[in-house]
């Protein structure tokens, strides 16, 4: 189905005889939020890098946005955004010089580049700090800007990690704004979070404990099967088995 | 006698006068567990290396233990204990290595402090062996703690223990907290989740180096000065488009699977259906909701 813009079946990465990621199997959709969840150590970061290309599975199959993970790992580069819970652009940089580089970087054309860096400084209200450096902007306006440069290439899919730790509430808001008007564009949103109530705003969320992925549905439908009031709960009720220590 | 008391203290960075900490005052109490809770650029940091007499006040005085953050610097380091936000352990040395380390500097030995870091140290001590650059981000916290638990300090100082931590561990790492508190150690802890709020005696909110708010958390969360209702119908996007455009809304935002909706004045649950179903809306769920933190934060923000 072309809807599909990922699909893993059984992908596991080993490391020795630790298995940081055991069997998973999912798809995720054109345009959908999907949010991927798990205690510290549950395997979503290797997952993670195995779905971006950037770490080869032990075993199983990924296809994403059309490319598969041990044979297109460039092609995938290209097809997707990436926005890590560090920081990602350039502090020495100005905003206007990030957008610039990264849009070299994915190739875009220079007339491409200058139309689309003026909307986006637009949208972001940035007017006034596109000349200054980005380490002297608060973080939460680093976070927006770091968002809206991993999908200036328009990627099919865009991996967040954890991109609201430490961000005030306002502005987490701000960003799930920027969140929703991307999916509402088809791209595909991948995201991790510590925060629940982030959870809530994603159309469907899977819940990862020691390599596996336990639990995979609407939080509607994961909140009525657990008999909970709250996502913080479901969460609880499923990591609070779980036997790797973080 | 306040454990802790700032008074009027300012802290600026740099050429550019970049003002961290803005003209702050307050007092934590003896055995206090005191939170200091807001965003990344919040004034936490800086707060926290001047009462632990790491960095110098531009602006006036503050007491630790009723010694002075500047003349009595020596006396403080000895006082307190200090978790920073950043891993600062050696990375080379072992968990038992770094523990010793750190009792040895304050003149102590861990069989001295052994019960105070108990709890916690079982959790980690079948690893002992394993250099700290190798073990997981929980079992950094944990030792993190012990090492600054060691010397048995009146004063416990942890700067954002539980950024980046799953919410389960952040629920056994405030269970740690209370159990430290029980022995009567003073703490003051900083995070930016604003869940954890609650599990704070008394908290300070922040935002760019002011206090908006100091408070317990329960009068914090009475103080809040609009009937908030939670929201919620069929189409969320489109609920948080439509909702500030009802005649007496003064704020709606996404809140989980609900909008929390301020209004200028106690509404009639049916109008608010109404007008959302004249808009096109279906499966309206609205009901009166009682502030959290976060609504506080929110709310103190946009005043």
């Amino acid at each position: 189905m072309e809807n599909i813009v990922i699909k893993t079946d059984k992908l596991t990465k080993r490391y020795g005889d630790f298995i940081a990621t055991n069997e998973i199997s999912f798809e995720v959709y054109k345009g959908e939020i999907f949010g991927f969840l798990g205690a510290n150590g549950a395997g979503k970061t290797t997952a993670m890098r195995m779905l971006c290309g950037l770490s080869t599975p032990s075993s199983g199959h990924a296809i994403i946005a059309g490319f598969d993970v041990y044979r297109e790992t460039e092609k995938i580069k290209k097809n997707i955004g990436y926005m890590s819970q560090k920081f990602s652009l350039y502090e020495d940089l100005t905003v206007l010089e990030n957008i610039n580089f990264f849009g070299g970087i994915y190739g875009l054309s220079n007339a491409n580049i200058k139309d689309k860096s003026e909307k986006l400084i637009d949208q972001l209200g940035l007017q006034k700090e596109a000349k200054k450096l980005v380490g002297a902007l608060p973080l939460g306006w680093k976070q927006k800007l770091s968002f809206s440069v991993a999908v200036l290439h328009e990627p099919r899919i865009v991996f967040l990690d954890e991109p609201t730790g430490g961000v005030d509430p306002v502005t987490r808001r701000q960003f799930w704004d920027l969140i929703y008007d991307a999916a509402a564009r088809g791209v595909t949103i991948f995201v991790t979070t510590h925060y629940m109530d982030e959870a809530e705003y994603c159309n469907r969320i899977s819940i990862m404990v020691d390599g596996r992925i336990e639990a995979l549905d609407t939080p509607r439908n994961l909140k009525h099967r657990f008999h909970s009031e709250s996502m913080d709960d479901v969460f609880f009720q499923l990591a609070r088995g779980a036997k790797r220590g973080d | 006698m306040a454990a802790i008391i700032l008074n009027d203290v300012t802290k600026v960075y740099g050429k550019e006068k970049t003002v961290a900490v803005d003209h702050v005052s307050f007092a934590v109490e003896q055995g206090e567990l005191f939170g200091l809770i807001g965003p990344d650029g919040a004034g936490k940091t800086s707060i926290f290396r001047m009462l632990t007499t790491l960095l110098l006040p531009d602006n006036g005085s503050a007491t630790v233990d009723g010694y002075d953050i500047v003349k009595d610097y020596v006396r403080i380091r000895s006082r307190v204990g200090y978790m920073p936000g950043k891993f600062s352990l050696y990375q080379d040395l072992t968990i038992e290595e770094n523990l010793n380390f750190f009792a040895t500097v304050f003149g102590t030995t861990i069989e001295q402090n052994y019960d105070l870091i108990k709890d916690i140290y079982v959790q980690i001590e079948k690893f002992k062996d394993r250099r700290a650059g190798k073990l997981s981000g929980g079992m950094k916290q944990k030792l993190a703690l012990c090492c600054a638990l060691i010397h048995k300090p009146s004063v416990l100082f942890l700067d954002e223990p539980t950024t980046g931590v799953d919410p389960v561990s952040r629920k056994e790492f405030w269970e740690m907290l209370k159990r430290l508190k029980a022995q009567n150690i003073t703490i003051v802890v900083s995070t930016p989740y604003m869940d954890e709020a609650m599990m704070c005696d008394r908290i300070a909110l922040m935002q760019t180096g002011r206090i908006l708010s100091i408070e317990t958390p329960q009068r914090i969360m009475q103080s809040y000065p609009l009937p908030l209702y939670a929201v919620r119908a069929d189409n969320m996007y489109g609920l948080l488009k439509a909702m500030p455009t009802f005649s007496k809304t003064i704020s709606s935002y996404a809140f989980g699977e609900y909008a929390h909706v301020s209004f200028r004045e106690d509404v009639d649950v049916n109008e608010v259906t109404g007008f959302l179903r004249q808009h096109g809306f279906s499966d309206i769920d609205i009901k009166r909701t009682n502030p959290t933190i976060e609504d506080c934060f929110i709310q103190l923000l946009k005043a």
